[in-house]
């Protein structure tokens, strides 16, 4: 009889060194593995929970203004850098790292209404209420060296809002109309109005770069051609709107922070109709940011609350609150897609993180792989009735609670009403209208 | 109107100028004759006239004022003699249908045909459609998106930031130069490069490749080429041939080749030991080894699978059967008689039971081994050229070293033969007590030799055979030969048998039965030596024995099946009989029709017997804790013992009543559980739970999925670089070209819209 040995190699399992891995043999039998569903849910649910153990967004507050914080701008080439500007009128520059200031300029008298970095990082500018619009260089000045701005330009009319040209020496400000602006010149090179009424922000797109957006303070958001120095389009929203943002990744897709609570995100081609409608807050919705990766975006709101957006959700996936945080002005999203920042009325700048619960620092590759399976899982068991309910629990502060409860009723009502008209009413006579089309009053050509 | 006075009155100047100029060559001969009549005056007018138009010129001339009167016109045009009125016609046209005003004719055509220009557009409505130009303009720019952002949208991963480091693009000589083999592998792949002298990098022709593509001509490779292409051809032939002759089944063309092979080894050989007998001793000891190796391994004994089956299948036929016994008994007979036989059928025996792993012949062998200085094992080298062919013969795994030993003993001196005699003696004697030992299993392997082994076995018999009549002629040998002829004869009749048991399989089962009762009486009459051989057999009548049973079984079903199919046929007939009174006759036709058009089912009992199984399995089921081999024996075929079953069955409790206890044509179906209900879900984008299920059950864990397919499942959808500055998406990066123009340039090169009034404004605005 032929006996057969088992033997194995010691060179097949001995390690010689810790970064010896072997192969280690497994029995993918799936009759030995039973039970695949109930086990892989029963980790979601876990993964579900430990998320909201560990959903700790807030990371830093930046204090040192002295006024409530009106603008807030990201160096282009610096992750560690931000800037802000104050309702008094003072600039300050911080270090995240340090999560200190730097710098503070008194750049304006009245309010910084609007600060942008230029392209290259190296300068930035400021708008504000005593009608002028400043450069600055980034870097502090020298040594008995004087803060002073490196131009100024003198206007006769107020500026509301600044943003820079994402590759050129161009940048445009808004007040009674848009001005496009070299840098060389002290005149603007050239200038669109349509219809006369004070406009609260413009900005770049930052993919094809000659178009520009604009919301004015009647109720209308403008498009802008910068090449062919005209006007675009405007359609006009129930409310006004307070900022508009553009998508970083897709060219014509922009987001519109409006008054009435929600947030629209709109093809610029074809602006009858948004692509949808974000609600949630409950409150006027003050600014907007896009995540560089370009799938979400935050929000601002005067509810003292900021919001985090997927593009392709009408409702948020994440709130983000403190007991002293007060209105908050402006939010932005830093540029590695990790973090946000948010200027609130209480004078400080909030960071968060862009995901509550994520681990910050470098991850081993375990660590990796098990928060990718985690990830994994809960998307996979997100329909869950149990898990959908612990993913979605999130604490508000009261004043929110009872709002959203209150406008529930309130959108409940409108909606029970509207069906009841319809039902009441000649077939065909009344029609039901999409919650898209219900908040665009007109678009003029 | 006024406009073509204007033109005409611009058109006639250059001609007044003309007649001033012709005045002083005309006028004195009219001023001479100023005091003639009226009439006399016209007359010569007409004539200076008709002078005129003979000289071919146009002329108009100013009518001369000759005299005071009224009839003057300011346009020289008398209308004296004619009391008509002036018609714009008359001015127009010349006094003399003249070729020379045509042109302006024409003109005046054409700025009478002249419509008024409209208004300009409003500025407004000017700006409207500049925008909708603009607007169409920009969003065909931006309809070059679309793909790029539906292929991000729809990505299984997506990578930021998108655009990748440039990276420094370095020529290969550069990297391969700097590279240093650091790992043994690397050190060893970088020495054979570079003692075959590989280049590293293009043309990857090593020094001598080169020198050979330079060397070969054009006619040298067509050589080649030809050479090549005969060795191919020649190569298919003999493949083809080879083929052939594989293909060829008799026996006798095999033996046939066998032989002439053995004689042409033979010759070889001897050939070979004239010419270098150093190199025939090689060859021997060669074959010496093969054959040892041969013995040492397990390679042909009768053991394996095929030749067990076709045990058993031998025994479903009497033929194969009696030749067992028959070798069986011959087998028996022969082992018995070993021990008076000569030496050289005790070889033969020998070489017979070589088959068997026989403990005797490993220690043989061994012994053989051990003593390399054996003279008996030297001589065996120096042994004739008959013997080699022999060897050379029998290269077969089977070969016996026992023959080839008595064979080298044949040719030896008588005192040799003595002292071997001995020896085998020894052996026989050790074999025989081997097999006292493994008596069941040589009997048994007898009874299933195959008949592959049996056929070599008997070839080489017979080559033995002929070696022996050849070398020898003893009586003795002559018995031997005789008895291994009569030994073939029963193993080719084993053979036949085997090959024709197929057909034979299909009997009826009486046939079987009978078969199985003679092979009881068989197996009573066989020895009683061959025990594996019975066991064996009573194994085939048991399996005989099971079909039957079946067979009857499933008669017994099909009688079951008739009675059942018939049943409800009577049933149905049944029914109506308890109606029949209430109905018409045509009612009942009409139900006859429709009872039988449903002859075969039966509906209320498929209902009842739903419904008892719906009851029975809403029940709840008792709970059996009961484990095997606690507390008692346990194993294949034993079964917990009643009282520990009952001792460990939890009883469930009784749930509560259903609620069709009372209904009897009603089913509710109870299984919907409302706790688990809250479980149960149906997400937007599927239709029907199980496509739900489907997504669900495939699990994602590294428990199930191997490392590679576990790492693409969970494979994140956005992945960003800690500290890595994501810019927006640029048309480089998707492979567009971006404009080259800047937009600053452009605005630049393009102010038409600012007008003077927005200057005015800006002016305004900006006190710099």
């Amino acid at each position: 009889m032929k006996v057969k040995m088992l033997s194995r190699n010691p060179d097949h399992y001995v390690r010689e060194t810790k970064l010896d891995l072997h192969r280690v043999p497994r029995n993918y039998d799936p009759t030995l593995h039973p039970f695949e569903v109930p086990r892989e849910y029963i980790r979601a649910l876990n993964a579900t929970k430990l998320e909201r153990v560990f959903a700790k967004p807030f990371l830093a507050s930046l204090d040192g203004h002295r006024d409530g914080v009106n603008c807030l701008a990201k160096n282009p080439k610096s992750l560690a850098t931000v800037l802000s500007g104050a309702c008094d009128g003072e600039v300050k520059i911080w270090n995240l790292t340090k999560r200190k200031c730097i710098r503070t300029i008194q750049a304006h008298e009245g309010f910084v209404r609007g600060i942008c970095t230029r392209f290259c990082g190296t300068s930035f500018f400021t708008v504000g209420d005593d009608k002028t619009v400043k450069q600055w260089k980034m870097d502090g000045p020298s040594c008995g060296e004087e803060e002073e701005p490196l131009h100024t330009i003198l206007g006769k009319t107020v500026y509301t809002g600044i943003d820079h040209h994402w590759r050129e020496a161009v940048f445009a400000t808004c007040g009674q109309q848009v001005d496009i602006w070299d840098e060389q010149r002290t005149n603007p090179i050239c200038s669109m109005t349509w219809g006369f009424d004070s406009i609260s922000s413009v900005k770049f797109n930052p993919i094809e770069t000659f178009l520009l957006g604009s919301c004015a303070s009647d109720r209308n958001i403008v498009l802008y051609d910068m090449r062919q120095a005209t006007p675009l389009k405007k359609v006009i929203l129930d409310m006004r709107t307070n900022t508009i943002c553009w998508n970083p990744m897709e060219a014509f897709i922009f987001t519109a922070a409006n008054e009435d609570y929600n947030l629209y995100t709109f093809d610029m081609r074809a602006l009858d109709t948004p692509v949808m409608v974000h609600m949630d807050h409950v409150s006027a919705v003050l600014d907007v940011d896009y995540s560089p990766t370009g799938r979400e975006f935050v929000s601002a709101s005067f509810d003292k609350s900021i919001r985090i957006f997927p593009v392709d959700k009408s409702r948020s996936r994440e709130v983000y609150h403190t007991k002293r945080m007060q209105h908050v002005i402006c939010v932005k999203w830093t540029a590695d897609s990790k973090y946000i920042m948010s200027g609130s009325d209480e004078m400080n700048i909030r960071l968060w993180k862009a995901n509550a619960s994520e681990k910050l620092g470098v991850l081993t590759s375990r660590e990796k792989a098990a928060t990718d399976y985690n990830q994994k899982l809960k998307e996979k068991f997100q329909h869950h009735p149990h898990i959908k309910r612990i993913s979605r629990h999130r604490h508000l502060p009261k004043s929110i609670y009872s709002q959203i409860q209150e406008q529930r009723i309130m959108k409940e009502a409108r909606r029970r009403k509207e069906l009841n008209r319809i039902k009441h009413s000649k077939p065909g006579s009344v029609q039901m209208v999409s919650e898209k089309k219900k908040h665009i009053v007109a678009v003029v050509k | 109107m006024n406009a073509n006075q204007a033109a005409e009155s611009n058109l006639l100047a250059p001609n007044q100028q003309k007649e001033l100029e012709d005045l002083p060559k005309d006028y004195p001969l009219s001023t001479s004759e100023d005091e003639e009549d009226n009439d006399g005056e016209r007359k010569h007018q007409k004539l200076l006239e008709s002078i005129s138009s003979l000289n071919g010129k146009d002329r108009q001339k100013l009518a001369d004022r000759s005299e005071a009167s009224l009839k003057v016109s300011e346009f020289s045009v008398s209308s004296e003699g004619s009391g008509e009125k002036l018609v714009l016609s008359d001015l127009l046209e010349p006094v003399k249908t003249s070729s020379s005003l045509a042109a302006v004719k024409k003109q005046l055509n054409r700025v009478k045909s002249k419509k008024t220009v409209e208004l300009p557009l409003h500025r407004e409505e000017i700006e409207r459609i500049h925008r909708e130009v603009a607007f169409n303009k920009s969003s065909q720019i931006l309809s070059k998106w679309d793909p790029v952002v539906l292929k991000n949208r729809q990505a299984e991963q997506l990578v930021f930031p998108l655009s990748k480091p440039q990276s420094a693009f370095a020529p290969i000589e550069h990297v391969v130069n700097g590279w240093k083999a650091r790992t043994p592998l690397e050190q060893e792949i970088f020495n054979l490069l570079h003692k075959n002298k590989q280049p590293v990098t293009d043309p990857l022709l090593t020094p001598m490749e080169k020198a050979s593509l330079k060397a070969m001509s054009l006619e040298e490779v067509k050589m080649r080429r030809a050479e090549l292409q005969r060795a191919r051809a020649l190569q298919s032939y003999y493949e083809a041939r080879a083929r052939r002759e594989k293909r060829i089944k008799s026996k006798k063309y095999h033996r046939i080749l066998k032989k002439g092979k053995a004689k042409q080894a033979l010759k070889d050989f001897e050939k070979l030991q004239k010419v270098n007998p150093a190199a025939a001793l090689e060859e021997l000891e060669k074959l010496d080894k093969a054959r040892m190796m041969e013995r040492m391994s397990l390679k042909h004994q009768n053991s394996g699978k095929w030749a067990k089956s076709k045990a058993i299948m031998a025994k479903y036929d009497m033929e194969a059967r009696q030749a067992m016994q028959e070798q069986l008994a011959r087998n028996k007979e022969l082992t018995q008689k070993v021990r008076a036989a000569s030496e050289s059928e005790e070889e033969e025996e020998g070489q017979e039971e070589e088959e068997e792993p026989l403990v005797p012949d490993m220690v043989n062998g061994v012994q053989i081994k051990a003593n390399g200085l054996n003279p008996w094992m030297v001589q065996n080298h120096f042994t004739d050229a008959k013997e080699a062919e022999i060897q050379k013969d029998l290269e077969d795994p089977a070969e016996p070293e026992a023959q080839e030993t008595s064979e080298s003993e044949e040719e030896r001196a008588v005192v040799e033969e003595e002292t071997l005699l001995k020896q085998f003696e020894e052996r026989r004697s050790l074999r025989q007590k081997s097999e006292l030992n493994h008596m069941a299993e040589p009997v048994h392997s007898h009874v299933t030799k195959d008949p592959g082994s049996q056929e070599v076995l008997s070839e080489l018999r017979a080559l033995c055979q002929k070696l022996i009549t050849e070398n020898h002629q003893s009586g003795k040998q002559e018995l031997s030969s005789a008895r291994t002829a009569q030994r073939e004869e029963p193993a080719r009749e084993e053979e036949e048998p085997m090959l024709l048991q197929r057909p034979k399989r299909a009997r009826t089962l009486d046939e079987l039965e009978e078969l199985g009762r003679e092979e009881c009486v068989e197996n009573k009459e066989l020895p009683r030596t061959a025990v594996e051989g019975l066991q064996l057999e009573k194994n085939l009548s048991n399996h005989i024995g099971a079909p039957k049973e079946k067979k009857r079984k499933e008669q017994m079903i099909d009688l079951q099946n008739l009675l059942t199919t018939k049943s409800p046929s009577v049933k149905s007939l049944a029914v109506p009989t308890t109606v029949q009174e209430l109905e018409d006759e045509e009612e009942r036709d009409q139900r006859q029709i429709i009872k039988e058009a449903f002859a075969g089912d039966d509906v209320i009992r498929d209902f009842l017997k739903e419904k008892r199984e719906a009851m029975e399995a809403s029940k709840p089921k008792d709970l059996d804790l009961t484990l095997p081999g606690w507390g008692e024996w346990g194993g294949m075929g034993l079964k917990p013992s009643a009282k520990k079953r009952r001792r460990f069955l939890i009883k469930a409790p009784e749930g509560p009543p259903r609620k069709d206890r009372n209904l009897p044509n009603v089913i509710i179906n109870e299984k919907r559980n409302p706790h688990a209900a809250a479980h149960q879900v149906l997400p937007h984008p599927f239709t029907h739970h199980r496509q739900f299920e489907r997504t669900i059950q495939t699990p994602v864990g590294s428990t199930w999925n191997t490392q590679r397919a576990f790492q693409k499942l969970t494979m994140p959808k956005v992945v960003t670089k800690p500290g890595h500055i994501i810019k927006p998406i640029k048309a480089e990066d998707v492979g567009y070209r971006s404009s080259s123009r800047s937009d600053l340039s452009v605005v630049q090169r393009n102010p038409k819209r600012l007008s003077i009034r927005h200057k005015k404004h800006l002016e305004n605005n900006c006190v710099d």
